[in-house]
């Protein structure tokens, strides 16, 4: 396994980094895609290694309500995969699911809603995660989701103190995505050991 | 002129009233304020984690709650605190995923509260106001001029301590 410092990656493992971001979010998307049965576009995916203090900003501001669904991982890959949406977004997607419409639905989600919040995410992080196992020759299996919704910065907290484990700043894999009219954007974030970005990095080669 | 002061996460600030503290978004982090209520003055430390000795990669003393207690103290010494008047609140610590099993890792929030408390017991100082545990996000600031913290949660009516 080779050794990693997350302050020395070179261009090319940024580059591989960004594929599987590509590659794994791309099968995500599709699934959102056809799960709502509407286009969704990808952004090109960002390797970003940020400090802390910036961790927030990237979803719109540490006091964004947000919904965030939580995968450990583990297998081959440890460490944990993380979807977030804005509100707005999530309550659109549930909405065009459920066939609520947007008068009637409005406020806190039934007990029924963050269920399919819950399967949403479980679809979406099932084929994330399954793209990556591909790519990677590795065997990766993930937890039940776990959802919080909440303020950005509280929920980036979870992932950020794994990250204040390894060192000063957190390596991610994030990936936005939305539709035509911006109802429907989000991030999917991986957040590999540092362990397993060195198993991911051997794997292919690197 | 008051200043809002913000505090990012593993990361520490202090102030001279009027002008305040703020930590935005806390989730399992631990927000650390000791102030020394005569002359005003108030620090604010965001800790990620209790225990800096059991992690290699330590330099960075606000991250830790045991060496971030430390730094604060003497950050405010600097400014003209007095060491023997200060007293703390304290708020954050919560559990935001509901986990099912129960290792270390998803129990971070309530271990860096203890590691707090246990800190700031060694260290003789005593905690006047806590809001801590549960599984939501708080956006906390602390006014040295009268000495309340503010807390403010999602979808909760807004706290003073």
């Amino acid at each position: 396994m080779s050794h990693l410092d997350l302050n020395q990656l070179d261009n090319m493992q940024f580059d591989v980094l960004r594929e599987i971001g590509n590659i794994g979010a791309g099968n995500a998307t599709t699934a959102l895609s056809q799960m709502i049965n509407s286009k969704i576009d990808m952004k090109v995916p960002k390797v970003d290694l940020l400090e802390f203090k910036e961790l927030s900003d990237i979803v719109g501001g540490a006091e964004n309500l947000v919904v965030g669904i939580l995968f450990t991982l583990e297998g081959q890959i440890d460490g944990m995969m993380m979807f977030m949406m804005d509100i707005g977004a999530s309550r659109h997607l549930v909405n065009s699911l459920v066939g609520t419409s947007y008068e009637t639905a409005t406020g806190e989600f039934s007990e029924m809603e963050l269920s399919v919040l819950n399967e949403i995410g479980n679809i979406i992080a099932g084929a994330y995660l399954s793209s990556l196992s591909t790519l990677t020759n590795m065997l990766i299996t993930s937890s039940v989701p776990y959802m919080a919704i909440d303020m950005a910065g509280a929920i980036l907290s979870v992932p950020a103190i794994e990250f204040g484990k390894m060192g000063d700043k957190a390596l991610l894999i994030e990936t936005e995505f939305g539709d035509d009219n911006k109802a429907v954007n989000g991030y999917f974030i991986l957040i590999p050991t540092i362990d397993s970005y060195g198993a991911i990095l051997s794997s292919l080669g690197l | 002129m008051n200043e809002m002061i913000k505090v990012g996460m593993a990361d520490l600030n202090v102030c001279i009233s009027p002008d305040a503290l703020t930590t935005l978004g806390l989730g399992s982090c631990v927000g650390i304020i000791l102030y020394d209520p005569i002359r005003k003055i108030a620090g604010m430390v965001h800790v990620m984690l209790p225990d800096s000795t059991k992690i290699l990669n330590n330099e960075n003393k606000a991250k830790f709650a045991d060496t971030g207690i430390d730094a604060l103290i003497s950050k405010l010494t600097t400014i003209g605190a007095e060491r023997r008047v200060l007293v703390a609140k304290i708020a954050g610590g919560a559990q935001m995923f509901a986990f099912s099993n129960n290792s270390d890792m998803m129990r971070i929030g309530d271990r860096n509260v203890e590691a707090t408390k246990l800190k700031l017991m060694q260290l003789g100082i005593s905690i006047k106001a806590e809001d801590t545990g549960n599984n939501y996000g708080r956006t906390i600031e602390f006014y040295p001029e009268t000495g309340s913290l503010l807390i403010k949660s999602v979808g909760k009516d807004k706290k003073i301590l």
